[in-house]
Order: C-alpha cells, then structure tokens, then sequence
C-alpha cells in the first residue's frame, strides 16, 4: 500500500514537471513582447535590447526554461515585468481571497451534497428523489456564469440583500467580509454541489444491486443503515475523486464567476496578467493551478486506497 | 400443532411492460418440520431460488405475490406489515447465498457482518454475540477462530467464506435456515468440507432447513424430504429414500439421469486416430509461468512449474485440479495472455511468441479461449450478430452478405435459432449465452479451443447439452480442445486424455481410461473419491475414511521443493516427499505418475482396506499419517 502511495506521488511530481514546460512553452508562444510593451512604442532598439539582457530574455530558451523552473523551486516567482512588484506579493493576498472562498465553499458543499446525495439514495424514485435529480441536472446543464448573473439580478438588483460586488478587504470586519463574499459563495456552493450529489447517489445506487445489499437486506438491516454501513463505504472512491475535481475547480476554474463579482481572487489576477502580458505572473499562477489539481487528485486517490479495505489490508 | 413452517398454495409473478402478468411460480405448497431438512430440486429457472427468498417475505425487484401464504409458527409473513418481515430476516429465517465471495460485504470486517443480524434485532448484546459467533466458527473447523472476526472477507478462502456464512445465518439461532445452492461454485474437495460442516451445525443446532440446489447427489447426503420443481410448479415431493431409489415422476428420473456420473475408466471417447497427424497441433515445452517481475526465469509468484503438455489434432485434453492449481494460467499461457518465464509454446511444429502482442494474425486466430462466465464475456450492448460477425471480419475479412452468413451459419452450428443475431446477450438464457460464447470462439475458425471452465456455472442437464455440442463440434470442425475444469466427470466423459494438476504441477497424464483406473496417483484417487455419489450415506461413509479425512482438511499450497502434494498425502514418505521432487514413471505407454512411492506400493495402498475413523476430528494435521 505504501507503494502504491508512494507510486501516486511519484507520478505527480512527473504530471507537474510535463505541465511546467508545457505552461513555459505556450506563455512563450503568445504573441507580443514584453520588453516592447514594457518600454513602450518609442523605446530604442538599444533600450530594448538592455532590458532583454537584464531579464535574460535573449538567451536559448532552454536556459530560460531551467532558470525559470529553478526560480519557481526555491520560491523565486520573480518580479511582475509590467508593475515591478514581485510576484509573491502580488499572488499572496490574492491566493488568500480564493483560498477563503473555496474552503468556505467546500465547507458547506461537500457535507451537504453527500448528505443530499444520501438521501435521494435512501429514498430512490419518491419526490425528494425526483426533485433533487432534476434540480441538479438542471443546474449542472445551466452555465455558471448564467447563474451568477441571475443571482445579481434576483438578490442584488431586485431584492437589494446582497451586494453586486464582492468586496473584500483585510480591514473590513467578519461580517462585512461574509456579506462581501455571500453572492459568489452561494453560486458557488449550486455549481459544485449539484455534481457531487449526482454522483454520490450514482454510486450509492450502483452498489445497491450487489449482492452484498441483498444479503443485507435479508439479515433484516434497516434500509437506512444498508446505505450509510453497507453501500457507502464501497462507493468512497469514486465519491472523493469527483469531490477533488470540483475543489480544484474552486481553485483554478472560478475565473468567470471571481470576473462577474469582481472579486479579487487568484484566476482574476491571471486574467489581468494576460491583458497586461505579464508572462511570469501568469506562469506562476498557471503553475499553483496545476499544482492544486495534482495534490487533491494524490488526495483523491490516497483516499480511496486507504477506503480499500483489500489495498489497506493485505492477505 | 402446526407445522414449523407452511407454504400453501404460493404464487409469485413478474410484470410484462403493457402490466400483463408473467406467472413465475404457479401454486406451491410444502411444509417443514421442526429439525427437518427439505431440498427443493430443480434445473435453473425452476423457480427454487424465487420461492427460497418468499420465505422471508423478499422478492427481487420486479417480482410480486399476488397469492398465497407462507406461513411461520402459523402465522402469514406475507401478509405483516415491513417492519415485521424485517424483524423475521436474518432473526426467525437465515439465508445462505450461493456465492459467499460476492455476498460478503468487502469494506467490512467478517466478525461485524456475522453478528449484525444477531445484534441489530436485539436477540443478542455484541459481546454475546461475538462470543457465539467464535463458537460457531469452532463448530465449522474454521482457522484460528478468535482472530477470524477482525479479518476481511478478501483475507480468507472461497470455502472458508462459504461456512462464514453459515456462522452469519445462525448467530441468531433462526427456527429455519434458507441455504440456496451454497456448494455448486465450489470445487469437489471443498463441497465435501462445506457439506460436512453445514450437516453437523444443523444437527447441533436443531434448526429446520430448505436446501436449494440443482444437484441430486448433494441432496442426498442432507436432506430428509425432496421437493422437485420444474417451471414454477411441484412435479413431485416425497422423502429422499423414495425420491432417491423410487422416482415416479419423468422428470425427477430425467434429474437422475443428468446426475453425473462417479468417474470410472471408460466412461468416455476413446482415444481414436483418426486425425492423427505426425506433428501435435499445440505443445507446452517446459513451461514455467507465474505473476510479477520475472528475474533469471523465475517470476515473483510461480505458478505453474516444469509443465509439458500435448495436445493432439482433434483431440480432447482435460486439465483437472482444485482451484489455485494453475489450471487457467496454463490456458493463458497457451494463448500468450501471459508469457510465460521459462518454456516454450509450439503450434502445428512451430514455435510460438510468448507474448500474444508479438504473434501474427494467422496465429492468434488459431488459438482461440472461451471464458467460464458467458455474462462477462460477452458485450451487453452488442447484438449477438456483432458479438459473432467481428470476429469473422477481423479473421476472415468476410463482409456484408458473407458475414451475415457466416453468422447464420455459426448460430446453426451451435443450435440456436438464427433470429437471435438481432437480441442482446441479456434476452438470452445462461446455456444459450454459453452457446453464443462458444461460437464467437469458433467464428475464427480456430485450430485449439481454450475452454476454461465452461459448463461449471450451468446446472446439470444444460451443463450436459453443452457437452453434447462440444462433442458435435468437434466431430464437424475437427478442432481440438483444451477443456479445464474442476469437474471430473464431466471431463471424464468428454476428453481424450487427462492431465492433472496439482500445485502448478502435473502429477498424473494420460488416456483417460488410465488416469481414470486404478493405480491412481494419490492426489487423482482424492479427487475421484470427493465426486458425490447418489446415494444416502455417502457423505459420512467417505468422510470416515482417513485418506479423506487429511486431503479435505488441507488446501492447495504451491512449493518450492519437494511434492507439493506431500501434506495432503494418506501414503507420503516423511523425509523424501517433502524435500525431494518426484521422479515420473510411466506404467503403460503415454501414462505419466509423478510419485515418489512405487507403482507397487500404491496399488498395495489402493487395495489396503481404509482404516476406519471414528469422528473426523481425529485426523489432527500433524499427526503421524500411516499407509
């Protein structure tokens, strides 16, 4: 088991490596030069040239592909090549502001939906059942950006609850930030929930023709603990491999959502420095994407090998 | 008084989709006595599984009663309300599945699933019921019964798993044990051990039972009264001594007549050469094969070991063993799912790749493999007309109209109608699937057919058919057979030759009218004594004997040394069997014994009368075995 462990890890870091030279390539293809974007459209080709040496733009790519990644290794993110700042500084409030709104969203979605889930699978067929079924198709099926744009007019522009822009700022108090981040906390929540319910009773339902089940069934367990004793802990698996998938998606794939709040979080500034050609911002930022989307899927699989009562306890 | 248990007039029916009933079992009544055991008897689709589930009240999804009672201690359980036939299951009436692997849960600890029932009905606290659930694995001879609760059912045996089960039908102490066909998947030696265990606990125990099955011979050895079934509806019920020795209905005598029969010399084809050709068709040399990294020719678990192996055009071998022999892997060598480490493969006098990503076309179509379960092997979502008709593309090129053709032709062959290339693998009945699966084999026109366990998941008269047809096909196609199975008599009556193994070793090899004739290798003559025969009192008559009494006891453990058989063996030689590996001897011509004692000696062994043991128990592991 420990190898397998091991093994996931392993393959990780090489996952990690392969996106971080894909990531360095398709920055480098973009269009436009930062040095004549920096300097401007009067800058001399001698200034340009300077300022190409000073960056070590003018050398082979490799070497630039080698100092980038050891500069990204040891936390160097560099500085932005439009502002100046550095990049660390520029990512850490940022990254901070997605880091609250996703555990807060996953914090109340992945209870949530498992338990909803559950309960359309303890009761299969019954109106509870059909009405989360439809619901979650139906939200799954709807864009999320449609329905960012229905809760400002509905709860910001009609009802007037919420505000239409998430603002936060470190001197704002709790309750102002929880109002601030309320709007995108609960598009949020609607997006990554309908799916994990959906597959939470796929799972449980799918179990549910086993044997196993039957045999349950006939020792006289109540139906409630078939499912919560029997059926859920076969179906751990592929329950946290889609959990992991949506919390990355908090993580990496809010951009749309973060853009229609303006909130200022860690995909937005990634936008911003694509506008602004800002190739190291967006390397590092696609990076601390990738990186999240491996570490939970290692997460996701660890999970389901330690839930592996073969794989956790050998012959 | 009434009767323990009273099913009285009994229907149960399923739905067409327009709401038009399908009646599945049409008015059975029956009773069972306090302490009686009754065995409903019939081949699959009789309806004996249905009814054995009705006695808790259950019917699978989809089905319904619509009349009838099934009555306990007097009182109508299909008529309670949930919580009272929940309170029954697993409490009042215990059920035994027959496939104790898929019926354990695997995420759960075997000591939680066996006293659930107990436990959450309130009959017992934990601590007595864990108790009572190591006393019951003590009474069905279970190892290392204090530890065996915190294992994982993935952690034991097939046949221990099967008396696991029997511990979870009775932590309760039910009034009636439901046992549905808990032998059938099992292996010969194992059912011996399972039998024996069930029939003591239920004599211990005092309990009433209905024994589902589609075999007379097991019947036999546990029932008292037999029911038999056929399509919904009681041909006949009577005690077994009448049912057994006095059949009146056609039915229960065509039963009988599929009974297998115990595996005697000449009991099949005779090896005929008629299409003898000089070269073998396909020839394992020397063959070593296992699972994991191989290092210097040897793999990280060996398997099979120094295995040499012919098989002559249009001829039948059979390869026999207990599970975990190495019966399948020697299958998959042969058609290079798994290369093997040492050896060689020669089809039609030329060397084989080890690795089927490495042979040609021309090749992988002459060596073709039939899967044991027709369900798996075969697409759901393919019609059988694809199912058959790639496989005829592929090979033969053949397209459109040919192929279409071919596909009739196929279905033909193997008997079924040719509608039934437009229906799905699930319209289908388990023999006519296995048909099917038959076929997609033969659509390449292959040479070899690599038949591992094919009847073993079929019940007896269709188990029977399938045979029939292999013989035709053979006879029309002139194709030869590897056919494996943990089936004697089957084999028996249907291969040319036999070649046993045992622990990734062949031990005996040859026509089968001398494998199946005295002198036996050891390991062969406990294989044929296992087969049950029909007849009452066959079961304690064979467990008394000693030989039997150590076999059944051990299991199959692969060695590194010596004769693996050595631990099982009622004529081993302390010293030499175990560390020695056995020279082969060849007592008649193409007749191969691996045995350290003399063909004297064993035939001396052989005609010694069995010492009698009074209580299996006796045949402790370690003790002195004597000849």
């Amino acid at each position: 088991m420990q190898r397998m462990v091991f093994q996931r890890i392993l393959i990780g870091i090489v996952t990690l490596w392969v996106v971080s030279v894909l990531v360095f390539l398709m920055t480098n293809a973009l269009p436009g030069d930062v040095a004549q974007i920096v300097l401007g459209q009067s800058a001399t080709p001698e200034s340009l040239a300077a300022y190409r040496a000073e960056r070590g733009l003018d050398q082979p790519l490799l070497f630039q592909y080698f100092g980038w990644l050891g500069d990204m290794l040891t936390g160097n993110l560099g500085t932005s090549k439009a502002g100046g700042a550095t990049i660390s500084s520029l990512i850490a409030g940022r990254l901070g502001n997605t880091m609250f709104l996703a555990a807060l969203v996953a914090v109340i979605s992945v209870p949530l939906s498992v338990a909803l889930g559950l309960l359309a699978a303890m009761y299969p067929g019954t109106w509870i059942d059909r009405a989360l079924t439809f619901g979650t198709l139906a939200l799954i099926s709807v864009p999320d950006f449609f329905i960012a744009t229905f809760a400002v007019l509905f709860l910001a522009v009609n009802l007037g609850w919420l505000p239409a822009i998430a603002n936060v700022a470190p001197e704002n108090t709790f309750w102002e930030m929880a109002r601030g981040i309320a709007m995108p906390l609960i598009v949020l929540v609607i997006v990554v929930a309908a799916q994990m319910i959906r597959m939470t009773r796929a799972g449980i339902l799918n179990v549910m023709n086993s044997p196993y089940i039957e045999m349950a069934i006939l020792k006289g367990v109540r139906r409630k603990r078939i499912i919560l004793r029997h059926a859920f802990f076969n179906t751990i698996g592929p329950i946290v491999n889609v959990i992991a998938l949506n919390l990355a998606y908090l993580v990496s794939g809010v951009v749309i959502v973060e853009t229609i709040f303006s909130y200022p979080g860690l995909a937005k500034l990634m936008i911003d420095g694509v506008q602004t050609r800002d190739l190291p911002l967006v390397q590092a930022c696609a990076m601390i994407f990738c990186g999240t989307y491996v570490v939970l899927i290692i997460l996701a699989d660890v999970a389901a090998i330690l839930a592996n009562p073969r794989l956790r306890n050998p012959k | 008084m009434s009767e323990l248990f009273e099913i009285d007039n009994l229907q149960i029916q399923a739905r067409k989709e327009d709401g038009t009933p399908i009646p599945i079992v049409k008015g059975v009544s029956f009773n069972v006595k306090a302490g009686q055991v009754v065995a409903l008897i019939g081949e699959s689709g009789s309806g004996k599984s249905t009814i054995s589930m009705a006695t808790m009240a259950y019917c699978r999804p989809g089905l319904e009663f619509p009349g009838g009672e099934v009555r306990l201690h007097g009182k109508d359980v299909l008529g309670m309300d949930p919580q009272d036939q929940r309170g029954l299951r697993g409490n009042n009436v215990a059920y035994l599945a027959q496939s104790a692997a898929a019926t354990f849960n695997p995420a759960i600890t075997i000591g939680e699933q066996v006293t659930e029932a107990a436990v959450l009905h309130g009959t017992l606290t934990q601590e007595e019921a864990d108790k009572r659930a190591v006393a019951l694995y003590h009474a069905l001879e279970l190892p290392d019964p204090d530890r065996l609760g915190r294992r994982y059912p993935h952690q034991v045996s097939g046949g221990q798993l099967q008396r696991l089960m029997a511990a979870m039908a009775l932590v309760s102490g039910p009034d009636l044990l439901v046992l549905d066909e808990p032998t059938t998947a099992l292996d010969v030696t194992t059912q011996i051990e399972v039998l024996k265990a069930f029939k003591k606990v239920i004599q211990e125990e005092g309990s009433a039972a209905i024994y589902v099955t589609h075999d007379l011979a097991v019947v036999a050895q546990v029932a008292d009264h037999i029911v038999v079934l056929y399509s919904g509806e009681i041909q006949e019920q009577g005690p077994t001594e009448q049912i057994i020795n006095n059949p009146s209905h056609a039915y229960t005598k065509r039963l009988m007549a599929a009974v297998k029969p115990t595996p005697t010399a000449g009991m099949g084809d005779m090896v005929d050469d008629k299409h003898d050709r000089d070269v073998p068709n396909i020839e394992v040399k020397n063959i070593t094969a296992g699972y994991g990294g191989i290092v210097n020719g040897k793999p990280a678990i060996t398997v099979l070991r120094d295995i040499d192996v012919k098989i002559r055009n249009s001829h039948v071998v059979g390869v026999i063993g207990e599970s975990g022999c190495g019966k399948s892997t020697l299958a998959r060598v042969m058609a290079g799912l798994l290369p093997a480490a040492k050896g060689e493969v020669i089809l039609d006098g030329k060397k084989l790749e080890a690795d089927l990503k490495h042979r040609s076309k021309d090749e992988l179509q002459k060596v073709q493999f039939v899967y044991q379960m027709a369900d798996t092997a075969l697409n759901p979502r393919q019609l059988i007309g694809d199912i058959l008709g790639r496989p005829i593309e592929f090979y033969r090129g053949l397209k459109g109209k040919q192929r279409r053709e071919e596909v009739a032709s196929l279905l033909r062959m193997v008997e079924l109608p040719v509608e039934f290339e437009s229906r799905y693998p699930s319209e289908l009945s388990g023999g006519q699937k296995q048909r099917v699966n038959l076929a997609r084999a033969l659509a390449a026109r292959p040479e070899i057919m690599l038949c591992d366990e094919v009847t073993s998941a079929l019940d007896s008269i269709v188990s029977s058919n399938v045979i029939k047809l292999l013989q035709k096909l053979r006879d029309q196609t002139g194709v030869s057979f590897v056919f494996i199975s943990h089936d004697l008599s089957t084999v028996g009556s249907f291969a040319d030759e036999i070649v046993v193994l045992y622990a990734g070793r062949v031990v005996e090899q040859g026509p089968v009218d001398e494998v199946l004739a005295p002198p036996y290798h050891p390991y062969t003559r406990l294989l044929i004594s296992s087969v049950p025969e029909l007849r009452v009192g066959w079961l304690e008559d064979t467990m008394q004997k000693r030989e039997m009494a150590v076999g059944i006891a051990r299991g199959v453990e692969i060695t590194d040394q010596g004769c693996p058989f050595y631990n099982r063996c009622p004529i081993v030689i302390d010293g030499v069997c175990d560390v020695e590996v056995p020279a082969t001897m060849e007592p008649h011509k193409d007749h191969f014994i691996s045995c350290h004692r003399s063909m004297e000696d064993i035939q001396e062994a052989e005609a010694a009368p069995q010492q009698i043991l009074h209580g299996f128990e006796k045949a402790a592991p370690d003790e002195k075995k004597a000849v």
